[in-house]
């Protein structure tokens, strides 16, 4: 994804883990700045669209390849 | 061989004592000289906070002085770096002067930043300072009713801390007779109660059967303290009588004016500790971006790791270990039982049940700390 700003690579990470390492990020992101965020996590394909829409960020796209999650989300506020 | 050791905390306290017994010959015969910097002449057991918190520790217990922790072959300076020339091999303290190394090791730590949050500082509560736990534990003990709120910022360090903190209120507010007049409302950033699945799925039924509510979810957004609400990013908000606060962490100022890194947070190899695009420069503990607990633990095994590789280094020409994420935590469960979790990059935490002696275990370790920073342990 080519407008993609940075990669958060949370793999292999049980605490903080994926979704707190995202929400560290998100807050040094700039509004409209688009992350990657990499997960082996096996709930991240739900809990991370879960707070992304609950919150108010878009959800890009998240799509598992070879056993990696790699979810979009676009900073929105 | 000139190596340079910036933070005298648990990380570099480690570090700089497992050099000092690997490279002892080396430093006596001043083919190695081995230094830190610090910013204080003291060294404080930053775990003891939540017992001060609660009545249980004094402040003057949580200290030791810097030096008296040393191997005597470190020199040590409380001489704050405030420049970092990577490029150049150089660091410049606040009093002006030069530290020229062939190896530096930055190991700072990380701070809290309720002035991230509007209102946090004048509104909540934090056992996370030591004038913070003095504060927090006199208002516990003024506290007769109402709410008592708990909020946590993201990151921070010791992620077990809120769970801790709620098995300790439940506690406190029954010894003392008074829980059925407190309600005790526990808010948590993701969605389940602890980052950590198997605590999360433990501690779930726990909280329950004591009566706390809890709200997953909630990233702290603002705080008013005229009307004590705390209101989340995700729209909710919770009215408090307390408001007990795990600020937001960054790491040190001095990182970031340095450009070292985002929000003070240096980004680390996860295997070999060093700094991106720096082969001589290490970072561990609290100021890394690893994916990796904020805790002493870490900054412990990281320093051993560190520690053997600068040595081998030095008396082979390569390092010899990788970092593999350990991490171990004690969580007490309350004022008379406590658990343990253990995990690394590869391995889930495998949390063990819930115990008397493991509780004994921990206010042992508690002493037990000021070895361990020393390498006894
Ligand atoms: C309330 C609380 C409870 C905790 N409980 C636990 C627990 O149960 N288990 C656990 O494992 N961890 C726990 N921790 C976390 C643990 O204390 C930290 O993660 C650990 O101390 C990190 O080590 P460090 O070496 O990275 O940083 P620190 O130990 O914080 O040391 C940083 C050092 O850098 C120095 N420094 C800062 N700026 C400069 C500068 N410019 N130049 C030179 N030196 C500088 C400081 O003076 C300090 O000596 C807890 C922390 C708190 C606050």
């Amino acid at each position: 994804m080519s407008d993609t700003n940075k990669v958060i690579d949370a793999r292999d990470t049980f605490c903080p883990g994926p979704l707190m390492e995202l929400i560290t990020h998100m807050k040094q992101a700039e509004v409209g700045e688009t992350l990657e965020l990499l997960s082996t996590d096996e709930g991240s394909g739900n809990d991370v669209p879960e707070w992304v829409n609950k919150v108010g960020h878009e959800l890009v796209s998240s799509e598992k390849i070879d056993g990696v999650w790699h979810i979009f989300i676009r900073k929105m506020k | 061989m000139r190596i340079l050791i910036v933070g005298g905390g648990t990380g570099g306290t480690i570090l700089a004592n497992n050099l000092a017994r690997r490279l002892a010959s080396e430093i006596r015969s001043r083919k190695v000289k081995l230094t830190m910097l610090s910013a204080s002449d003291k060294h404080m057991y930053q775990p003891g906070l939540l017992y001060v918190a609660f009545g249980q520790m004094t402040p003057d217990q949580l200290y030791r002085d810097q030096q008296s922790l040393l191997e005597p072959g470190i020199d040590f300076h409380v001489d704050p770096a405030e420049e970092f020339q990577l490029d150049n091999n150089k660091v410049i303290t606040k009093s002006g002067k030069t530290h020229e190394y062939d190896m530096l090791v930055i190991a700072t730590g990380s701070r809290i930043a309720p002035e991230q949050i509007p209102g946090m500082s004048e509104g909540a509560d934090t056992f996370y300072s030591e004038a913070g736990a003095v504060k927090m534990f006199k208002r516990l003990r003024e506290i007769e009713e109402g709410t008592i709120a708990v909020a946590v910022g993201v990151p921070h360090k010791c992620p077990i801390a809120p769970v801790e903190l709620v098995f300790a209120l439940h506690d406190y507010f029954t010894a003392k007779g008074i829980r059925d007049k407190i309600k005790i409302k526990y808010h948590y950033p993701i969605g389940r109660i602890h980052t950590i699945a198997n605590v999360a799925t433990w501690a779930k039924p726990e909280f329950d059967r004591m009566g706390i509510e809890y709200e997953t979810l909630f990233n702290v957004k603002e705080v008013d303290p005229e009307n004590k609400v705390v209101r989340s990013e995700e729209g909710t908000e919770t009215k408090y009588d307390m408001l007990i606060a795990i600020p937001p962490h960054t790491g040190m100022e001095v990182v970031e004016k340095n450009n070292l890194g985002t929000g003070g947070w240096i980004p680390t190899d996860r295997h070999r500790l060093t700094m991106e695009g720096y082969d001589n420069v290490y970072v561990l503990g609290d100021t890394t971006n690893l994916p990796v607990s904020k805790t002493g633990s870490a900054a412990h095994f990281e320093a051993e790791v560190v520690a053997e590789n600068i040595a081998s280094i030095i008396k082979i020409g390569i390092p010899v270990r990788d970092y593999d994420g350990k991490v171990y935590c004690f969580i007490e469960t309350g004022h008379d039982s406590a658990t343990h979790a253990m995990f690394d990059y590869k391995n889930p935490p495998d949390l063990k049940p819930s115990s008397k002696p493991m509780h004994w275990f921990k206010m042992a370790y508690n002493q037990m700390y000021w070895s361990s920073v020393r390498g006894l342990l």
